[in-house]
């Protein structure tokens, strides 16, 4: 059988360090770890790479996608369009092969013919038999689906020119010990490289080494704020299963295992319950936070909805607990397995009656790992939920990211917390009394002393030392404390990054979270077109006075987000008291990750409004 | 008024226990429920249980969610930590509170409402865990803060204050317990202490889920004719099906009983539960024996109390997670963080 050729188009896409593969596969077929081989090699040549699972709320059978964009420059944003595209899957061909950019490539499974209609005059075709060669190689029917992915990873390797040993040593550190499996993966990689040798023709896209990639690691924010987690100090999980969120506990559970285990005993430094429900999972959070122990969840937006009474509970019993939101598409059950940041409003204003949450916004894998861990002191210093809200795009997906630091000196910040000794030398303890000034009270731990120190915590209004009160005034002490409280915590998170151009813009653009790679790539295409703007990452709520002045100095900002409402641009004009008209939104909420090119021409369109009419005409 | 103290005098005569306690020193704050609750009997039965313990006030933990039985833990153990949590969900926080320091002892006290509707779910799983805990419904088979709708406790058929019959079929949470694993499972009555406090004290003593489901009369709304949770309903229908007896592991064994009569528990921390059989069908050893016959005296209108199960043997939910023995609150960044020697050889594997 030979591969199917058609005479190659006049345009051929040509681009070294610099493009986009896109694999189209079927759920379950085993074709992850292959595609996730693609990315490493190239990371290992010193390139790199972003891939993005894009994969369906299902376990075998649906479509599912997995987009590489290689840059040697290092953008990490999704790129938009498809220079090659590995086509594995029948099911989605029509709209695959629509994607591919004018001269790109289209790599497929030629072992049964197709109608000369089912291609494109202006894409490269590179048909590939490999069901016939796995079927003629390999008896066992798993085996035979298995390498087929293996096979074509060969052959992209000696089309891109993708180093073959770096692939053979990463098959070494996947199988060490499983000899056996080492040496069939090995065969099935030369099976594909021989055929791509001698039977395909050369394409335009190469890989090149490069000393790009640096001390940088490869990780998902899932995995990351896990680590965050057990380093900050987490002694208690509870969650529920939910996408995007699962393989965060998994991770958590993962290191606990390797590191948290007392080495003397055996026993457990940490505990986790897969509780049955959210309210569940939250509700032991409460209970371990209240009983001095480091707790947190993390949650997709349907846990967020239905844990907001203990939310509120939280708020104003005042009890620290971290709560990590890995954002999907809502609302509802909305789009399970897409990307959005759509619950900024219903995480910053959670729960019922008058209440304001910390959320804290990472922009990558690295922060979610620095933001979980410094989640569990806030929690512990401000005495009160706090949130971070990472997304599927950030969560799910591994990024190159700067690698994970500690310092052994760092200690965890416990608070304000009333010791035995303290009590004891009759230090005069009100649990909702502002000693400070600062609006946090002083709390104790159960069980600390026999006579004092004793409260009665619960959901109603109460005096400075903890007596159930509906009086007005011990009711209103309470909720201006708290809002001194939130004040305090305006010094203590993440400050906002500012990347200014020192006067020259008159515009600004606000954005946070995942958008952060595409935002820096977007700001150099407008630079291009000798668009200037200032840039400020907003890595907190509450917002630091420094977001209300960056808005004040520049006549228009444009506000990033990933969400239908603008939820941010919102909590902006809420919270500053800011006219509406200042602040436009640049919204995609697709599900798909926002990409470099969207921003730009948004914001392009807003600037130039009349030249971009010229073009587009 | 929940925010008047009790005067601090104390009576001179006042008996003490082995570490210099009062009853006194274990009682909370006044009560705010209704003249003749059988709530506050259950608190005193508590307050009693706890200071013939011996216990120290401090190292108990009290939580409890929403309702007339919800607000009690504020009447006992005033030098106990309390946790008013919400509606239903007071097994979640006791579970987490629970993981976070295995050395306190955990007070849950819960009404039907509480338990049976709303928090149904949590009451289930908290069970299923083998959270180490008492947990104490006190049953009286109506909402009584929102004055009188039935509870999800209430018998098919019973009828309301104002003349409505409840047409739904019960939740019987004592045979839910069994079914689940709590292993230690009882029911008393507000209206019998001599009972009732045994319970409670075979409970404290108990490792593992220990549920207790106290049948406690709302005076306001559910004590009239016609009711199955009124006194004279349940003095009428009680059939004990044993008397127990508990005896602390320090206290010498000195009363005797006819042999056959008895059956002596050591629990795991020594103390002796001592059952005197009144039911000679009756098997506090036999889970499904136990839960046939409970359901078996139920259809016939009879209220079954005593000690219905107990499995001395349990384990509890920090032997299924294997968990340090030292209270995991108190372990700090020396034994949490892993370091930064391994930081760097996780980086490693990410590269």
């Amino acid at each position: 059988m030979t591969a199917h050729r058609s005479p190659l188009p006049a345009h051929r896409l040509s681009a070294t360090n610099d493009f986009v593969v896109k694999f189209a596969n079927v759920n379950g077929s085993g074709s992850a770890s292959a595609n996730e081989l693609f990315a490493r090699s190239i990371l290992r040549m010193g390139v790199p790479v972003s891939p993005r699972n894009i994969f369906p709320s299902n376990i075998q059978g649906l479509p599912t996608w997995y987009e590489v964009r290689v840059s040697e420059r290092g953008w990490l944003g999704r790129r938009g369009g498809v220079d090659l595209m590995v086509a594995m899957n029948p099911q989605t061909w029509d709209a695959d092969i629509k994607e591919i950019e004018p001269g790109g490539y289209l790599f497929y499974d030629s072992t049964r013919p197709l109608p000369a209609s089912k291609f494109r005059d202006d894409v490269n075709i590179i048909g590939m038999p490999l069901t016939a060669i796995c079927n003629s190689t390999y008896a066992d029917a798993r085996q035979r689906q298995l390498f087929k992915n293996i096979m074509y990873l060969g052959a992209l390797s000696v089309l891109l020119g993708i180093d073959a040993r770096e692939i053979k040593r990463l098959f070494a550190e996947q199988y060490k010990g499983k000899e056996k499996l080492l040496d069939s993966n090995m065969q099935a990689l030369e099976l594909g490289r021989e055929h791509a040798a001698q039977h395909l023709d050369p394409i335009g896209l190469h890989v090149q080494r490069a000393d790009n990639v640096g001390e940088k690691i490869f990780v998902d924010g899932n995995v990351a704020a896990a680590l965050g987690c057990v380093y900050g100090g987490a002694t208690v999980c509870a969650w529920y299963p939910i996408t995007p969120s699962s393989s965060l506990a998994e991770a958590f559970q993962k290191y606990c295992m390797k590191y948290r285990v007392d080495a003397e005993s055996g026993r457990n430094r940490f505990a986790i319950v897969q509780a049955e429900d959210e309210i569940a999972s939250i509700g032991m959070c409460v209970g371990a936070g209240w009983n001095g122990a480091r707790a947190f969840t993390t949650t997709a937006g349907p846990g967020i909805s239905l844990m907001n009474e203990f939310i509120g509970l939280a708020y104003f019993a005042e009890i620290p607990v971290t709560i990590i939101d890995v954002q999907r598409g809502g609302p509802s059950t909305g789009m399970p397995t897409r990307t959005q940041q759509s619950d900024v409003l219903a995480c910053a204003y959670a729960s019922h009656g008058d209440t304001k949450h910390v959320l804290l916004l990472p922009e990558d894998p690295h922060e979610c790992f620095e933001f979980s861990a410094q989640a569990l002191d806030l929690a512990d210093r401000l005495q009160t939920p706090i949130f971070v809200l990472t997304d599927l795009d950030i969560g799910m997906n591994q990024r190159l990211t700067a690698p994970f630091q500690w310092d052994d000196r760092r200690d965890y910040d416990r608070g304000k917390v009333m010791t035995a000794e303290e009590l004891e030398a009759g230090k005069d303890f009100g649990r909702y009394k502002d000693v400070d000034g600062d609006g946090i009270p002083y709390r104790t731990y159960p069980g600390t002393h026999a006579e004092r120190g004793a409260y009665f915590t619960r959901g109603t209004s109460r005096d400075p030392y903890a007596r159930y009160s509906e009086k007005g005034p011990d009711y209103v002490y309470n909720m201006e404390r708290l809002l001194r409280k939130w004040d305090t915590a305006k010094s203590l998170v993440p400050q906002p990054i500012l990347r200014g151009t020192g006067g020259e813009a008159h515009d600004g653009v606000i954005y946070y979270g995942s958008t952060s790679p595409s935002m820096a790539e977007a700001i150099e295409l407008l630079g291009k077109q000798s668009l200037v703007l200032d840039t400020l990452r907003v890595r907190a709520f509450p917002f630091p006075d420094s977001v209300g002045e960056f808005i004040r100095q520049h006549e228009r900002v444009f506000v990033v987000e990933q969400n239908r409402d603008g939820q941010l641009r919102t909590l902006l004009i809420n919270e500053f008291g800011i006219d509406p008209a200042r602040l436009v939104a640049v919204l995609h909420y697709d599900g798909t990750p926002i990409t470099a090119r969207f921003i730009a021409g948004a914001i392009a369109a807003r600037m130039r409004p009349a030249k971009v009419k010229e073009n587009a005409a | 008024m929940t925010y008047i103290a009790k005067p601090k005098l104390h009576h001179p005569t006042l008996a003490c226990n082995a570490i210099g306690f009062t009853r006194r020193d274990y009682e909370g704050k006044i009560s705010t429920l209704c003249a003749g609750c059988g709530h506050d009997s259950i608190s005193a039965s508590i307050i009693q249980a706890c200071w013939e313990l011996d216990i120290e006030p401090h190292r108990v933990a009290k939580l409890s969610g929403i309702g007339c039985s919800s607000k009690t833990p504020d009447y006992f153990l005033g030098q106990s930590h309390g946790f008013n949590t919400v509606h239903g969900r007071m097994p979640s926080v006791l579970t987490g509170a629970n993981l976070a320091n295995r050395d306190l002892l955990y007070l849950g006290v819960s009404g039907d409402g509480d338990s049976a509707s709303i928090g149904i779910g949590q009451f289930v799983h908290a069970i299923r865990r083998g959270v180490n805990m008492v947990y104490i419904v006190e049953n009286n088979g109506v909402y009584g803060l929102t004055k009188g709708q039935f509870s999800a406790t209430a018998d098919q058929g019973s009828k309301s204050k104002k003349g409505v019959v409840n047409t739904d079929s019960p939740l019987d949470l004592v045979g839910l317990a069994m079914q689940l694993g709590a292993t230690y499972v009882a029911r008393g009555f507000s209206g019998d202490k001599k009972q009732l406090v045994p319970l409670i004290k075979g409970a404290i003593a108990h490792r593992g889920a220990a549920f207790i489901d106290v049948i406690s009369p709302c005076v306001a709304f559910n004590n009239h004719a016609g009711s199955t949770k009124s006194y004279e309903y349940v003095r009428e229908h009680n059939e004990a099906v044993n008397r127990l007896d508990f005896i602390d592991v320090r206290a010498e064994i000195t009363v005797d009983y006819a042999e056959g009569e008895i059956v002596d528990v050591t629990q795991h921390d020594g103390s002796i539960v001592r059952l005197r059989k009144l039911s000679a069908d009756f098997n506090a050893h036999d889970r499904i024996k136990a839960m046939n016959y409970v359901h078996a005296q139920q259809a016939k209108g009879e209220v079954v109390t005593g000690l219905l199960y107990v499995d001395p043997d349990a384990h509890d939910l920090h032997e299924h997670f294997n968990t340090t023995e030292v209270p995991i609150n108190r372990l700090g960044a020396k034994e949490l963080s892993p370091g930064a020697d391994n930081l760097a050889k996780i980086n490693n594997s990410l590269r």
